[in-house]
This record gives C-alpha cells, structure tokens and sequence, in this order.
C-alpha cells in the first residue's frame, strides 16, 4: 500500500473541492485559483492557501454555500467553492 | 496663547473619513457623534450615499466627519466600494480628501477587519483605530489586548460600544488631539513586487503627479485592482504608468507569479502576526446564539417557514397599517382642497391650485406610510442579520435568471409598491444586478393595480357579485404574469443589455444582533426624505401637467366633467390614440384612462368614473360597473366585453402606467434613459400581449 512514509506522503494527499466537503468538515485551503476576480475578493475576505475553514451549511437549495473562516461566516457558490481544493483535518460532525 | 487657538489642521475644520467593513457598526458609532447634524446626499455622478456630519472637539471646535460606505477592500468591486478609494486617494473633486481616518473594525471579527485597516496604513495619514463592539468580542471569549494593538501599530486604539454609547467620548478625545501619530507601518512587500511597486510609484509620482505617500498605496492598489471600478471622478492613468504596468504583468506571468495573491496573502500574514500577540481566544464556547438561530432560519423545512412568515408579517403590515396614514393624508389632502376652493374665486388660477398643485402634493404624500413601514422592515431585517439569511436561502431561484439573492427583498417589497423596492435596490452591488432588478421590480403586481383589477373583475362576471374562487382565480393569474414577467426579463437583460461577469454569491453572514431603532429612525427618515425632495418634485410637475390635459381647452359654460374631459387635450389624445388600442379591443374613452393613469394606476378607475358619468368609487364599483356594461362602441357593440375587461386587467399587469416609479427609477439610474426605456419595454410587451389575448380570443369565439 503507497500511503504514509516517515510521516510524509509519497502519494498525492487527499484533497477535496470545497463544494464536496461534508458539513461540519474542518479543512486547510490547499489550491486557490490564481485568476479571476471573484478569488481575489474572496482572498482579500480572508480565504486563500493556508486558511482553515469548516462547512457549516448548505442553504435549503442545495446552494450556496456556508463556511466560517477566521472566525466569520462567509456564502459563495458551489461554482467558485468547486474550483478551491482542501484537505480536511478534523471531523467535528459525523 | 491668544484666544484665536488653531485647530489641528491649520484654521480650517478637520475632516474625517470614517471607514469600516460593513456590519461593524460604523453607522451607529457615526450618528452617536454627530446626533442631527447629518447631511445626506448622494456623490455626483453615482447612486451612492453621501453621508457628512458635524461634531465638536472636546474644545468645542468643529470637526467635519464624512461617513463613507462599508468596505472590504480598497481594491473596489462595487461602486460603493470605488467611492471609498477614490474618497480617501482624494480623487473625487466633489468631496475634499479628508485630514484623518477613523478606522472601525468589528473587535469580534479582527482578523478580517484589519484587512482594510493594513491598506488605509499605506495611505500615510494619521488613522485612530475605533474597536468597536468590545462586549461581543469578550461573549465570543476573546480577550483583546488594546494597548498591546496600540503599541504594534503606534496608533491610538479606542474600545468601544457604540450600541452601548461606551467609547464614544474616548473616541472625541482621540479625535480631537492636535498632534496625532502616524503608523509604524512596516510591513514587507514580497520581493518579486517590491521592485515593481517601486518602479509605479516613481512613475505615479512623476506622471500621475500623486504625493510620494499616496503614490506607493495607488501603485499597490493598482496590482490589486485589475477591474478598476471606474465612477466619475477618477483619472485615466498617464500611458507610462500603465505601461510599466503591462510589463511587469507579462514578466509575472511568464514566470507564474500571483502578484496580487502574493500581496494579499502577505498582509494577511502581517496581521495574522498582529494578532497573535493581541488576541487571545480564552474558550472555544461551541455554538453560539447565531449558530442556533441559523440552524432554524435556514434549515431546509423551517427555513422556509420563517422566511414566508416574516415576508408574510411584512405584507399584513404594509396593507393594514399604511391604510391608515394614507386614508388620513388622502383625507387631509380633500379637506385642503375643499377648503382652498372655498375660499378662493372660481376660476383658471384656483382649479391648477386645487386640482393641478394639491391633487400633486397628495399623489406625492400618499406613498410615504409604505415607504417609511417598508423601510422599517428593511432596516430590522438588515440590522438584526436577517437579511442576509433571506439572500442566503433565495439565491439559488434568482440564479436561475442570472441575479443573486440579494435582489430578493427588493423584488418582494415591489408586490407591495415598487418606490421603495427600487430605493432598496442599493444593498445590490453589482451595477448590472442592480439596475436588472429595477427595471423589471415595476413588473411586481403592486397594490395601484388592485382597484383596476377589482373594477375589471366586477364588470367582467355576469352577476352582481364576483364569484369567490373566480377572484381568486384571476387574481393569482395577474400575479403568476407579473411575476414571471418579472423573472423572463431579468433573465433577458442578464443575457443581452446587462450582460456581464457571471453573478457571485460572496457575502458575509454577519451574526445576529439586536436591532439598533435609533439607526433605523435615521434611515427611514432618509429615505422618505430623499423621496420627496427629489421624485416628489418630479410626480408634482407631471400631476400638473396631467390636470392640464384634462381640464384644457374649457368646454363652453354649463358642460358636464363628462363633457369637459372628453373634449380636453387628454379626450383628443383619447382619439387620436385610438388607431393604436383599437387591435387590442380598447376605444379611444379607455385610451382616456390610459393617459390620466400614468399618473398611477388607480387614477384608471376615476377617470372612468368621470368618463363615463358615473358615481362609483375604487370601494363601491357596481354604479361604475353598470355604466361601464353600458357604453357601446359607435356601432353599438358592446365596448366592455368580457375578452376587454380581461385584456385590460392583462394590459395594467405588464405597462409601465406609474410616474412616480419613473420618477424614483431616473434618481436611483441617475438619467433619463433608464425610465424611457423601462415605458418602451415594459409598454411595449402589454400592447403585444394584450394583442394576442385580444384576438386569440376573438379567434375563439370570446
């Protein structure tokens, strides 16, 4: 099984599109679209590579999208929440 | 020293700008300093609020205060955002760059306020820091330490809480220091940019003729900024600057460099360092109070049911109470009248007073009690948080036609009266949303229509009576085709006229908080205020205008008004439009009514009254439906078919026949186009729609 060596991955590591994270999901923000206006506003907002963010919901619709993120709540839509690749750390929800 | 003492800024007032990220409570914090003595306006050129006020130093001397719309960036994506940068850069001739910043940033939320707060710093101007809502801060288990954020940046620093009127004192003392200092504001731009930043700002100095300190925030703004927002009043940049701009642009993109994620991401570590040695998080407290009303208020089954009762609570009120008021002012409003013709000779001169200037006044007053209720509503709704949840739950349907859920509230306030669904248009930020929302907000059924659909119904069915489930029945009817009107055009504008970027959802959830009535009060205020000083004068000149078509020329002595009217330049406008009405089943007596009801829509059912010699009122419609089943065409065909009355019904949902909605469009569009290409449009399609109702129906043997 490829998986953990020394505590490093030789694979490539879990990551998913934020639109598909599980609600009550914490997550660390690895890969930011570099272009487009609508990903720089949403990094001047605090959301950029680096950042933790939890899912805390979906609207009744099934869209847009809530997360928290340095502390605050912030909605965007799946289709830019699909273009930010994450990796989730802790579970706090089942 | 003399008495003559100078005041900071040589003996001219201080100026101060007060900026913040929106929902930190900049307005309370603004009116609690200047009280009454606000002045509200608009910045030329743009639908943008121009707030100025006056307070007094601690010394007693006065200092101006500019209250500039909430922000996150200085980066501008809206035009309310465009006006902060260009405002604070003093690029707008319009408004003087102001001396000095207060900076309020919500104390439960630093990280993210101090975004904007690290871009102001770069200005070089002296900046006080207001950090407001300390209490909230303390609730949500952070513990701000002030005088260790005061030592970092080496600015003053005041905890407030302005909904709690603690700090605001602190904060006039602050403000009223003579010698205030500047920032230490090191901060390390990424060094692939650092020589680009150097190399703009030696040309924004140069060419641009910028300051050498603004001239380094305008060459970092400038990375940032690639959509400028452009508003009147800011400056094309000399071709050099842009330029040397290009070039780094291609160098950066050859070698794959974010620029402006780079600097983004490098302020943000600068303040994640700040406030690591400022904010300590004591407890993580779990849900709060905001987390547990959200749970209801956007849960998938409750959700809705909260949003249909509050919309729901918002429509009882708007018909029940604003009954009152507008019963009493159109009351009032007949007294006058009464009273004037009256005391004054017969003649020319009282019936423009009496029928032209009063009958304008009333037609203005009236809409006041639903705009002020409505706005009551709208300030609750956006000051407890709500609003936002309302936008959050909505977004995905208005997505659909390519608008967010931002224009929801705006749209549904329009099923009430489209003046104040236009007014509040201005939470929209984007441009193109917002004007898509109001051309098609008049497409609402709005409450004017009601007395036209009530009088149509009634001559419609056989019976005295109207039939329950009929009413009903064509009531939901009107309003399925105002409503889906609404949404085709919007759906078309998005795709055609306004095409532009793809509509974004990115909005903050703010949590919730007790309203602020006092804000409030001040907003609704405003508001009626701003609607009378500038639509009203409009919807007076055109009342005017409209008594003078009706009552001109005088038909000889002894006429009946039946007479009168007929014969006037309105009765002729009648005839003469009556080739164009005639397709759609309509003579030229209803094209009486369809001038005199752009006045509004009401107006339809007096001028019928008067048209067709009768006593009727919008509550007693059965004399009016008698007449009205009695007037024939010259032939003797019965005019008011009940294919006629259907066409009519189906005419008011879709025609433009409002000034005062026109009035209101051309001072939130800020020109004349808007509105005339609103009557086009919006005419236009109830002429073809009426047209193939008519004559399908024909078709069909109605």
């Amino acid at each position: 099984m490829i998986g953990v060596s020394n505590g490093r991955f030789v694979d490539m590591p879990a990551f998913s599109k934020l639109s598909e994270l599980p609600v009550g999901t914490q997550a660390l923000v690895r890969e930011f679209p570099k272009q487009g206006s609508a990903f720089l506003r949403l990094r001047e907002m605090g959301l950029m590579p680096g950042t933790s963010v939890t899912l805390v919901r979906t609207a009744p619709l099934g869209d847009p999208i809530e997360v928290k993120v340095r502390g605050y709540n912030l909605t965007l839509r799946k289709s830019e929440a699909e273009h930010i690749l994450v990796e989730p750390t802790v579970t706090t929800k089942p | 020293m003399s008495a003559e003492t100078r005041s900071p800024v040589g003996s001219r007032t201080p100026i101060y700008a007060f900026v913040g990220n929106p929902n930190c409570g900049k307005s309370t914090l603004f009116n609690a300093l200047t009280g009454l003595k606000q002045k509200v306006g608009n910045y030329p050129g743009v639908t943008v609020e121009k707030k100025i006020g006056e307070t007094y130093s601690q010394h007693g001397h006065p200092i101006k205060i500019i209250d500039l719309p909430g922000a996150y960036s200085l980066a501008a994506r809206s035009p309310d955002e465009a006006v902060l940068r260009d405002v604070l850069l003093g690029r707008r001739e319009d408004t003087p760059q102001p001396d000095r910043i207060v900076c309020i940033l919500d104390a439960s939320n630093l990280e993210r306020n101090l975004y904007l707060v690290h871009q102001i710093l770069d200005l070089g101007r002296p900046v006080i820091l207001a950090l407001n809502m300390m209490d909230l801060a303390a609730k949500a288990g952070l513990e701000i330490r002030v005088a260790r954020l005061e030592k970092e940046l080496g600015i003053p620093v005041i905890p407030c809480e302005a909904a709690n009127g603690k700090g605001i004192v602190e904060l006039r003392l602050a403000m009223s220091r003579s010698d205030l200092p500047l920032a230490k504001h090191a901060w390390e731009i990424p060094p692939p940019i650092a020589p680009a930043v150097s190399e703009l700002a030696a040309s924004l100095q140069e060419n641009d003729g910028k300051a050498p300190l603004s001239a380094r925030a305008e060459a970092l703004l400038l990375l940032t900024d690639q959509d400028t927002v452009r508003v009147t009043g800011s400056q094309p940049l000399h071709p050099r600057t842009s330029e040397i701009f290009r070039n780094w642009q291609k160098r950066w993109e050859g070698e794959g460099t974010d620029w402006a994620g780079a600097l983004v991401s490098s302020r943000y570590d600068a303040i994640g360092k700040i406030c690591s040695r400022v904010v300590e998080r004591k407890t993580n407290l779990g849900p709060n109070v905001s987390d547990r009303i959200d749970q209801v208020v956007t849960h998938p089954v409750w959700g809705w049911v909260s949003l249909a009762g509050i919309m729901a609570l918002l429509f009882v009120s708007i018909f029940t109470l604003a009954e009152y008021p507008m019963n009493f002012i159109d009351g009032r409003i007949a007294a006058l009248g009464d009273w004037v013709k009256a005391a004054m000779l017969p003649g020319d001169f009282r019936d423009l007073i009496t029928d032209g200037a009063i009958a304008g006044v009333g037609g203005v007053l009236v809409f006041l009690p639903q705009i002020l209720i409505l706005f009551l509503f709208i300030g609750l709704l956006e000051s407890t948080g709500y609003m936002a949840r309302a936008a959050f739950i909505m977004d995905r349907m208005m997505s659909r036609v390519g608008l967010n859920g931002k224009s929801f509230i705006p749209l549904l306030s329009s099923y009430a009266c489209a003046i104040p669904g236009i007014m509040a248009t201005r939470t929209i930020e984007d441009h193109k949303d917002r004007l898509t929302t109001i051309l098609v907000a008049p497409l609402m059924s709005c409450s004017a229509r009601l007395p036209v659909y009530l009088l149509m119904m009634a001559a419609l069915v056989p019976g005295e009576r109207v039939p329950l489930l009929t009413k009903v029945g064509i009531m939901l009817l009107m309003y399925a085709l105002g409503t889906f009107g609404a949404f085709g055009f919007a759906w078309l504008f998005k795709r055609t006229l306004l095409k532009g970027e793809p509509p974004l959802m990115i909005m903050e959830l703010p949590p919730y908080r007790l309203p602020r009535l006092r804000d409030i009060g001040f907003h609704m205020v405003e508001r009626a205020w701003m609607f009378l000083k500038n639509a009203g004068t409009v919807i007076l000149a055109i009342s005017i205008v409209l008594w003078f078509l009706s009552a001109y020329p005088r038909a000889p002595d002894g006429a009946t008004p039946t007479q009168q009217l007929a014969q006037s330049f309105a009765g002729r406008a009648g005839h003469a439009l009556e080739p164009v009405i005639k397709p759609i089943g309509f003579d030229w007596q209803i094209g009486i009514g369809l001038i005199t009801s752009f006045a509004a829509r009401e107006v339809f059912v007096s001028t019928m009254g008067v048209v067709f010699n009768s006593e009727g009122s919008s509550e007693n419609t059965l004399p009016l439906r008698q007449s009205l089943l009695k007037a024939s065409w010259p032939d003797g065909r019965p005019l008011f078919t009940p294919l006629v009355c259907f066409t009519l019904m189906i005419f008011y949902v879709f025609a433009m026949q409002c000034m005062s909605t026109l009035a209101v469009v051309k001072r939130e569009t800020n020109s004349w186009r808007w509105p005339a290409f609103q009557i086009a449009y919006m005419t236009g399609t109830a002429w073809v729609v009426s047209f193939v109702v008519y004559q399908g129906g024909h078709l069909l043997g109605f």
